[in-house]
């Protein structure tokens, strides 16, 4: 029967794709288990609530923590979101409300290729503007790199969120009476802030693990957090160090953060979650 | 009925003929004079005069497409707001061209409030803040205790009052379609314009609700000029004292409702309203 030429093959190829496409995403979700799980077997038996409290101690001396690398990258992650919010904010809001749309787009190239710029390489841009002159590595020059890989990330998601509210609304608003930037400020930024803070959270989560542009910058501190314009340590740069240490004390405890740390961005992205979750209801 | 009811009857309104030959009515709010606009290169309104009459519904009619929803947005400068958006001519407001340089086009909204063809209620806010938006967002500082007396009013204006009075703190957007679109009549009546503008504001709507917003303009004329924007004749014959027939982008006849709908003087307007085209 003609019709059911090639049928068969037709099928057999179908099933070898879809096996193919699954294989793929087997991948995706294994090597995240993987890493989770590896991080969580290694890392769990180390953390304790001296490693949480306690400073780091020098090598061959019991005990010691990473209290003040965690707190060095609250301190940054403080410092970066405290530069880049205003400036990626109202970047987003300039984006999406203000430019024309040739400056628009233009615009957005530059921040898409600011964002794709390599950690490493701000890293080294911090270091040539701020460490340099400063005669010295700083929490601050470590906050304005991380600053400027958070930048971009909230501006396009922040105009991508305020692009997402209906144009009826701006005119509602402007027929009202409403001027330009009340409009903006008291009705379309509301009607975004659930995407927003999304974006936020999520560059958040992207810089909290940066290190590369540390190692130019924050440096990295054995005496505790001094100052802003002292070198300042921080979770990444502790594994990078300790992971690399032969002393196996020191390894385990850069299990221990490197487990803090990958469950600390995973807590940022389930908040994400659910933050965004909650808008869908 | 509907104007004995209101102890008025167009038919004995003087109607003054204007030098061109142009009826207009008499107390005369808003004076357009050779008004264009365009999309971008495309005309859209070509060369309309015409006088509004106060305190009075001025109905615009014609096929989809004629301009009548750009000729309304041309009277609060909200169709500048639209991408290529360009007007020539003037339109006078108490004898002062509101497309002068030196008038600044949010003063203009604040007196010719605009209602649109989608309830546009802001989600975020409730009833209340709906209501109140127009003057929380053009002040800096404004007591609720001031807003809350101009919220009742409006929202009595707008005969939504008794269906809200118990949850104005709910989301403006949890209220029923007919309900919305009160809701902005509300909002626009707030910041006290002279002028309310209607682009089509009851074609969404189901026709339980659009009998009430029609009641409402009959009720809102006594306080404010209403223009409706409809492809609805009946809709124009029910509510409005003047009609106006649009036909691309040209205004092709401008008298008291009764007359377009009883004695149209151009062939165009008699083919439409009988349903010949459009």
């Amino acid at each position: 029967m003609k019709i059911y030429d090639g049928y068969i093959a037709r099928r057999q190829l179908s099933r070898v794709m879809l096996v193919l496409c699954g294989c793929a995403t087997g991948i995706v979700i294994i090597v995240l288990v993987l890493i989770l799980g590896y991080t969580l077997v290694n890392g769990i038996s180390y953390l304790s609530l001296d490693f949480i409290t306690q400073p780091a101690k020098p090598v061959g001396e019991a005990g010691g923590g990473m209290r003040d690398d965690i707190y060095g990258t609250f301190i940054l992650v403080g410092l970066a979101s405290v530069i880049a919010l205003p400036v990626g904010l109202m970047a987003g809001i300039f984006l999406a409300e203000f430019a024309g749309p040739k400056a628009a787009a233009a615009i957005r190239f530059a921040a898409d290729i600011l964002a794709g710029v390599p950690s490493i390489i701000v890293g080294v841009f911090a270091y040539a503007i701020l460490v340099r002159p400063m005669h010295t590595y700083s929490a601050l020059s470590a906050g304005v790199a991380l600053a400027i890989i958070m930048i971009p990330v909230v501006a396009r998601t922040a105009e991508e969120s305020l692009r997402l509210v209906p144009n009826s609304q701006r005119e509602a608003a402007l027929a009202l009476g409403i001027s330009r930037w009340r409009m903006t400020l008291g009705v379309i930024v509301p009607g975004a802030v659930t995407g927003i803070v999304t974006g936020v959270m999520l560059a958040v989560a992207r810089i909290a693990g940066e290190t590369a542009p540390l190692i130019f910058t924050a440096l990295g501190s054995a005496f505790g957090v001094q100052g802003l314009a002292e070198p300042i340590g921080a979770l990444p740069l502790q594994i990078y160090r300790y992971a690399l240490s032969p002393y196996s004390d020191w390894q385990k405890q850069a299990w221990a953060a490197a487990f803090l740390l990958v469950f600390l961005v995973l807590g940022i992205n389930i908040i994400v979650r659910l933050v965004s979750g909650r808008k869908n209801m | 009925m509907i104007n004995n009811m209101l102890g008025h009857d167009i038919k004995t309104e003087a109607v003054h003929k204007k030098s061109n030959g142009m009826l207009h009515p008499p107390r005369c709010i808003l004076t357009v004079e050779k008004l264009n606009a365009w999309y971008g290169n495309r005309m859209v309104i070509q060369d309309i005069s015409m006088d509004i009459g106060a305190q009075r519904i001025t109905a615009l009619i014609g096929p989809s497409g004629c301009g009548k929803s750009t000729f309304i947005r041309c009277l609060n400068r909200m169709h500048e707001v639209s991408e290529g958006g360009r007007v020539t001519g003037r339109v006078l407001m108490d004898g002062q061209d509101i497309y002068a340089p030196q008038v600044d086009p949010v003063a203009v909204r604040r007196r010719v409030g605009m209602v649109f063809q989608k309830a546009s209620v802001f989600p975020t806010m409730s009833i209340f803040g709906n209501v109140a938006s127009g003057i929380s967002l053009t002040r800096f500082w404004s007591r609720s205790g001031d807003l809350k007396d101009i919220v009742e009013h409006s929202l009595r204006k707008a005969a939504l009052w008794e269906e809200v009075k118990d949850k104005l703190d709910q989301p403006g957007a949890s209220l029923s379609g007919g309900q919305q679109q009160r809701l902005c009549i509300a909002r626009a009546i707030a910041i006290e314009p002279e002028i309310i503008l209607m682009d089509e504001p009851c074609s969404a709507l189901d026709p339980i609700s659009t009998l009430r917003i029609e009641e409402l303009m009959l009720d809102l004329k006594k306080y404010y000029t209403v223009v409706i924007v409809t492809h609805n004749m009946q809709q124009a014959a029910r509510v409005s004292d003047w009609t106006g027939f649009l036909l691309l982008g040209q205004l092709i006849e401008y008298s008291p409702t009764k007359e377009v709908f009883t004695v149209p003087k151009d062939k165009r307007t008699e083919d439409y309203i009988t349903g010949r085209f459009g």
